[in-house]
């Protein structure tokens, strides 16, 4: 089984394209690694469709998400972003630069006394609308903030 | 592969504040290897999964927008000095990472 898996990956890597990413990608990776890469979501080009393939269509906007990231960021391969969900009852979260050419940045899950909170560092191809959105008690709510780049994240 | 990823976790207040830092060229795909023109195959890290004592407190899925050499910091409420926090990590290609550490 594994023999033929990494047949199958190098194979795949030979392509070179982001079409084996997502290839790979759908092989389940470990035990450790419940659910499968959500490729909608992750290959989605359009911002609206990123968010609906991540599961949070119909999100309304709430001031209880707070984003921390700087205004004008001077390198966009490395923009950090962090983001805390005061909504009682957070489950998960997802994060969106929305003039990427792949929209979709990262999802996380919360469990076990995990708070909504998630800090880390994105690429940004350009100046663009930082988006997070949020799960709470079943409900979708997102917030948003302009993020402006001045050398861009992708080529270069 | 515990070189290639370095992990924290301090206590403040009741809350484990825990920072994991993983060595990945993070690669999207779409640039261009300068010297071949050609594309850079994608490689990037796309499932995390962080366990408290052995049990699931974050699971998380990425794309190729985050940035080269990962950051991320989570916090896990209820947790104790003496705790163990454990991350694992795959990439696209099957590459898996693995880190653990002792929350001070």
């Amino acid at each position: 089984m594994n023999e033929l898996r990494r047949a199958f990956l190098k194979k795949a890597g030979g392509f070179g394209s982001v079409a084996a990413a997502i290839a790979a990608g759908l092989l389940n990776p470990g035990a450790a690694f419940a659910a499968a890469w959500n490729t909608l979501a992750f290959t989605a080009k359009d911002p609206a469709e990123a968010l609906k393939n991540a599961g949070y269509e119909g999100a309304t906007d709430s001031s209880d998400i707070m984003i921390k990231a700087p205004d004008i960021a001077e390198n966009g391969a490395v923009v950090p972003v962090s983001a805390t969900s005061n909504i009682p009852g957070t489950t998960s979260m997802a994060i969106f630069v929305e003039k990427n050419p792949a929209p979709m940045i990262a999802s996380f899950e919360f469990s076990n006394g995990a708070e909504p909170y998630i800090s880390t560092r994105v690429k940004m191809a350009k100046t663009s609308i930082v988006r997070v959105a949020v799960q709470a008690g079943g409900k979708n709510y997102t917030t948003s903030r302009e993020v402006k780049v001045t050398i861009g994240g992708c080529g270069g | 592969m515990a070189e290639t990823m370095k992990m924290r976790a301090t206590m403040e207040g009741d809350v484990a504040d825990v920072k994991v830092l993983i060595q990945h060229p993070m690669d999207t795909g779409l640039m261009k290897d300068k010297k071949t023109d050609k594309l850079i195959p994608a490689h990037f890290i796309n499932q995390v999964v962080a366990t408290l004592n052995g049990k699931t407190v974050l699971e998380s899925q990425w794309g190729v927008g985050i940035a080269k050499n990962p950051f991320i910091g989570f916090r896990i409420k209820g947790a104790k000095a003496g705790d163990k926090v454990a991350v694992n990590a795959v990439d696209n290609l099957g590459t898996k990472f693995d880190g653990e550490v002792v929350v001070s």
